[in-house]
C-alpha cells in the first residue's frame, strides 16, 4: 500500500490504486452477507415460492440498477457515486437527499452486519456447554463484538483504500466459494439430502398468505442484492473508473443472482418455511442440519467473513458520500478533509462510527434492516428518473461513456415498477416506519435549502467537463 | 475470572484501544496540517477516455 504523502500543487486527494477486482470485492462484500442473513425473513413473510419470486424479481430490480448505474458513472466518475450524479443530471436537493440516503443505507447495514456477527459469536458460545456457579448454560455477552467489529473496520479504513479492499477481496471470495461447497455438498442432482418436496407441501409449504404474500415478500427480497451499487463510490480511487467500475459491478451482479439462486435451493430444501422466515443466521443454519462438523466451520467462517466484508465496504461507501458532501459545502466542510499520510476521508470515517454503534446495541434488527432497505428504495428510485433525464439532456454522441445500457428506456420503467411495487410491499409490513423516515427526509431537506444551501460553492461543485445540456 | 469474561474484557480493551488510536490520531493531523491542505481535494474526473463510447 502507499502510504506516502503525496501532494500535488499543495493538494491531496484520495489514493487511486484500485483495480476491477477490488470494485467486484467493495459490491458483492457489502451485498454477500444478504445471502448469510436477512433474505430469509421475504419466507417468513410469504413462504418459500414468494422468496423464490422475490429473489428473481429483486435480481431484475438490480439488474437494471447496475446497467443504469454502470452506464452513469462511468462518466461522473466521482467519490459520493449518486450523490455526484444526482448533483450534475438533476440539482442540489436532490443531490443532498441522495447523499444522505447512501449514508444511512450503508451505515445502518454496517449496523445489521456488527449486530450478526455479535448474534453468531454468542450462538456459537453457547454451542460450546460451559455453565455457571448455578449449573445455568452460560454465554458471551454480544455487545462488546458488535463494538469491537464496528472499530476495528473503521480503523482498517482510516489506515488506506488499498489494504482495506483488498482484505475485502479475500473475504468476499471465501464467503462466496462457502456457499458454492455446501451448494455442492447437499447434493442438489439428488434428494437425498434436500427435501423440497416435502417441505413444500401443500398450499402453506409453497403460498401460505397467497399473492399478497409475494408482493410483501420483495421487501426482503431485496437483501438478496443491497448494495451492488455501491461499487460507484470507488470511483475516485480506482485506476481506471471508466472499465473498472462497470467490469465490476457487472461480474458482482452475475456472482450474486448465482448466490441468491444456490442460497434459496439450499435452504428451501432443508428447512421449513415457519422456521427458516425467522432465523438469523440461516446458511450456518443449514451447515448445521447437514450434521458435517466440517461445513459447520465452513459456513461459520463464511458468516463471519461476509458479515465482516459487507460492513466494512459499508464504511467506505458511508464516509466517502458523506465526504462528497463535506467537499461541497453540502454538509460543514470540515468532513470534507483528507489524511495526508493514508489518504482517506478519516474525519468522515471516524463521524460515522457512533452512530453505527448505537443502531447495531440498541436498535431491533429488522428496524435497522427496513431503515437500510427504504433509504436504499428511495435511492433506486432517484436512479430511474435520473438516467431518464441523463440521456434527455446528454443523449448518446453529446458526451464520453464507458458503457452504453441497451433498451433505454425500458430498464428504468421496470426499476420505477418494481420500486412501487416494493414500496408497498414495505408498507405492508412497516407503515409507520415508511412514513417516520419519510418525514425525516422531508425535514432534512427543508434544513438543507432553507439554511445549509447558502453556505455551498455553486460554482465549484460541477466539475465534470461536459457540454452544455441540451436544451440551454 | 472465567475465559468468557477475559474474551469480553479483551475484546472492550482492544475497541477501546484502535478507537484512541483514531482519535489521537485525528488530533495529531488536524494540529501538523493546515485547515486549507487537508480540505484541498477536489472532485475527480475521468483521466481514461481511451474505450470511451461516444
Amino acid at each position: 500500500m502507499t502510504t506516502a504523502t503525496e501532494t500535488t500543487g499543495g493538494k491531496i486527494s484520495l489514493l487511486r490504486v484500485l483495480g476491477p477486482g477490488h470494485v467486484w470485492g467493495l459490491g458483492v462484500g457489502i451485498v454477500l452477507v444478504g445471502e448469510y442473513m436477512g433474505w430469509n425473513f421475504s419466507v417468513g413473510k410469504g413462504g418459500m415460492i414468494a422468496a423464490l419470486i422475490a429473489c428473481w424479481v429483486a435480481g431484475l430490480l438490480y439488474t437494471c440498477v447496475a446497467m443504469i448505474d454502470s452506464e452513469v458513472t462511468s462518466t461522473v466518475a466521482a467519490a459520493g457515486g449518486q450523490y455526484a450524479q444526482a448533483k450534475h443530471i438533476v440539482g442540489p436537493l436532490m443531490a443532498f437527499n441522495v447523499g444522505l440516503f447512501l449514508v444511512f443505507a450503508y451505515t445502518m447495514l454496517e449496523a445489521a452486519n456488527a449486530w450478526t456477527l455479535g448474534f453468531l459469536v454468542q450462538t456459537v458460545s453457547g454451542m460450546m456447554g460451559v455453565t455457571g456457579p448455578d449449573g445455568a448454560a452460560v454465554t458471551l455477552f454480544d455487545k462488546p463484538f458488535i463494538v469491537l467489529t464496528i472499530i476495528f473496520l473503521a480503523w482498517l479504513n482510516y489506515r488506506g483504500v488499498h489494504t482495506s479492499l483488498t482484505f475485502n477481496m479475500v473475504i468476499t471470495a471465501i464467503a462466496f466459494i462457502a456457499i458454492i461447497v455446501l451448494f455442492l455438498a447437499v447434493q442438489p442432482w439428488s434428494n437425498d439430502v434436500l427435501k423440497h418436496a416435502e417441505l413444500m407441501d401443500g398450499k402453506d409449504g409453497l403460498l401460505p398468505y397467497g399473492w399478497l404474500g409475494v408482493i410483501a415478500s420483495l421487501h426482503f427480497g431485496l437483501w438478496y442484492y443491497l448494495g451492488i451499487e455501491g461499487t460507484t463510490q470507488a470511483a475516485e480511487e480506482v485506476r481506471s473508473p471508466a472499465r473498472s467500475l462497470p467490469l465490476g459491478t457487472m461480474t458482482g451482479m452475475i456472482t450474486l443472482l448465482l448466490a441468491a439462486t444456490m442460497t434459496w435451493y439450499i435452504c428451501a430444501g432443508l428447512m421449513p418455511w415457519e422456521y427458516l422466515g425467522t432465523a438469523a443466521t440461516p446458511m450456518f443454519d443449514a451447515a448445521r442440519l447437514t450434521g458435517s462438523t466440517p461445513l459447520m466451520v465452513l459456513l461459520f467462517i463464511g458468516t463471519v467473513f461476509a458479515t465482516l466484508a459487507s460492513a466494512n465496504g459499508c464504511i467506505n461507501d458511508a464516509s466517502r458520500a458523506w465526504f462528497s458532501m463535506g467537499r461541497d459545502r453540502y454538509l460543514p466542510e470540515w468532513f470534507g478533509a483528507v489524511h495526508p499520510v493514508y489518504r482517506t476521508p478519516y474525519r468522515a470515517i471516524v463521524f460515522l462510527v457512533p452512530l453505527a454503534v448505537i443502531f447495531a446495541c440498541y436498535v431491533p434488527l429488522d428496524q435497522i434492516i427496513t431503515f437500510s432497505i427504504l433509504s436504499g428504495l428511495l435511492g433506486y428510485t432517484f436512479m430511474a428518473f435520473n438516467v431518464i433525464m441523463f440521456r434527455n439532456k446528454w443523449p448518446l454522441g453529446s458526451i464520453s461513456r464507458g458503457y452504453v445500457h441497451p433498451l433505454h428506456p425500458l430498464p428504468a420503467l421496470v426499476l420505477l415498477l418494481l420500486c412501487a411495487t416494493t414500496y408497498f410491499a414495505v408498507f405492508l409490513g412497516y407503515g409507520a416506519q415508511l412514513l417516520a423516515m419519510m418525514v425525516f427526509y422531508i425535514v432534512a431537506s427543508l434544513w438543507f435549502h432553507f439554511h445549509r444551501y447558502k453556505y455551498v460553492r455553486r460554482g465549484d461543485q460541477f466539475t465534470m467537463q461536459w457540454p452544455r445540456p441540451l436544451g440551454h | 475470572m472465567t475465559n468468557f469474561e477475559m474474551l469480553e474484557y479483551g475484546a472492550w480493551g482492544l475497541s477501546g484501544i484502535l478507537g484512541l488510536w483514531m482519535l489521537f490520531d485525528m488530533i495529531r493531523t488536524d494540529r501538523s496540517y493546515s485547515e486549507d491542505l487537508l480540505t484541498s481535494s477536489r472532485e475527480g474526473e475521468i483521466e481514461d477516455k481511451i474505450g470511451g463510447v461516444q
